[in-house]
């Protein structure tokens, strides 16, 4: 029996748990600690070691490099997008306020929002970090 | 024992300027860069804890709007923080990326070895 | 704060230690004892982050750059005089500088009066958001967050360009 059966067994067992703990500190971080800063680095830990376990090549076939990489530059845009529809709708650049119908929904709207593209950003960047340096090691 | 008494609240932060002086040193006095940039993290967390402690009022409880809790430690330095650990991580990043392409070039991340090599091509 | 005595520990073993695998790990401690110092400050969101980021991508991208260098760290040559004699002067400008800060706990320092009272009190009403320190971030603050996510995109950008390998045949890049 190889050594590291019991670690490919339990990580298998670990993995939807963390993506599933990635999506609730993301979705609840209005309600307790937690946002898209947090939820970003959950869900790059959980394909790290995904890699680390199974192995890069498989990992960059479940999630490609292009992907990754084209993930970086899209969370800097939903941003920014929110920001121009503040400016289109109501008076200043990243106001929510005018977003939907009344001050407090368009507040919570834009902080969803902005909460996804920065998760979207800080996943791809650390993926598509750890995806260079793993690269880099092997000829 | 009351100069002690008047001493303990502050020792908190003493630790913290220990903390900060160690991450100086060993960015100054250790030759290895990897070493230099742990030295790096270590001096910017420091710093998270000397922005931190301000911020707590005792009897207090973490600033989430609740039903039933009337003091709240102060936010602002939490942003703050939020955003410079994450900055943080960025640099780290960089650097680490910068040592593993100078290592390429070099072959060494010794700084002495580095001035050696690069006084022997220039 | 028996935390903080352990995190001095730490440090002292980070200074001493020459092996650099076991000095990642020491620091991958540190940011986990950090992130427990921050739970005992009431800064919840940012104990979550250091944990997160301190103690899991920084150790990942630590091993990830020993395992493409080397792994100890050679005797320094140069005595550490200067650069302690520097770094102790500086300890004792900043211990000088303690002794006018404000007794730890208090309520009413100018940190807590002024602009963050002022969230505390209206966030619930203009946002609806109960948790400040996100609503503060994302909707009070939300230029500072709009630069932090052009940082961590540069940064990455800049990896990929430094480290990037373009196609299989060509190694001279």
């Amino acid at each position: 029996m190889r050594l590291d059966v019991i670690v490919r067994v339990t990580t298998k067992f670990f993995l939807p748990f963390m993506l599933l703990f990635a999506l609730y500190v993301q979705l609840h971080g209005d309600f307790g600690p937690g946002g898209g800063f947090q939820a970003g680095v959950i869900t790059a830990a959980t394909v790290i070691l995904y890699a680390i376990i199974f192995g890069l090549a498989p990992t960059m076939r479940l999630v490609p490099p292009i992907v990754v990489e084209s993930m970086v530059p899209l969370g800097v845009l939903i941003f920014l997008g929110v920001g121009i529809a503040g400016f289109v709708t109501g008076d200043n650049y990243l106001n929510y306020s005018h977003l939907a119908h009344d001050q407090v929904h368009g507040q919570e709207l834009g902080v969803m929002l902005v909460e996804a593209g920065v998760l979207v950003t800080v996943c791809g960047t650390m993926i598509a970090i750890f995806y260079t340096f793993a690269d880099r090691g092997r000829s | 024992m009351s100069q002690v008494a008047e001493l303990l609240p502050l020792y908190n932060y003493w630790i913290t300027i220990f903390l900060m002086i160690s991450g100086l040193y060993i960015v100054v006095a250790r030759g290895n860069m990897v070493k230099k940039l742990v030295g790096l993290s270590l001096f910017q967390t420091s710093v998270y804890l000397l922005y931190l402690s301000p911020g707590k009022i005792l009897g207090g409880t973490p600033p989430i709007i609740a039903e039933g809790f009337e003091v709240y430690s102060a936010p602002l330095p939490h942003v703050l923080i939020l955003t410079a650990i994450v900055v943080g991580v960025a640099t780290l990043a960089l650097g680490l990326a910068l040592i593993v392409r100078i290592n390429e070039a070099f072959g060494t991340i010794e700084e002495d070895e580095l001035f050696d090599r690069d006084d022997d091509d220039a | 704060m028996v935390l903080l005595t352990l995190m001095a520990a730490v440090t002292l073993g980070i200074i001493r230690v020459r092996n650099l695998f076991a000095v990642v790990v020491l620091s991958s401690i540190y940011s986990f004892l950090m992130a427990s110092v921050m739970i005992v400050l009431d800064a919840v969101d940012v104990a979550m982050t250091e944990a997160s980021v301190g103690a899991g991508i920084s150790t990942v991208l630590m091993l990830g750059t020993l395992y493409l260098t080397k792994t100890s760290e050679t005797v320094p040559v140069h005595t550490p005089a200067l650069p302690l004699f520097v770094a102790l002067g500086t300890g004792v400008a900043l211990v000088y500088g303690t002794f006018g800060l404000p007794p730890f706990g208090a309520a009413d320092t100018p940190l807590h009066t002024h602009v963050g009272a002022s969230y505390l009190a209206n966030s619930v009403a203009e946002t609806g958001i109960p948790n400040i320190v996100t609503s503060v971030l994302a909707s009070y603050r939300g230029y500072d967050t709009l630069g932090e996510t052009t940082v961590i995109f540069t940064a990455g950008i800049g990896v990929l360009l430094l480290l990037k390998r373009l196609a299989r045949a060509s190694r001279n890049g």
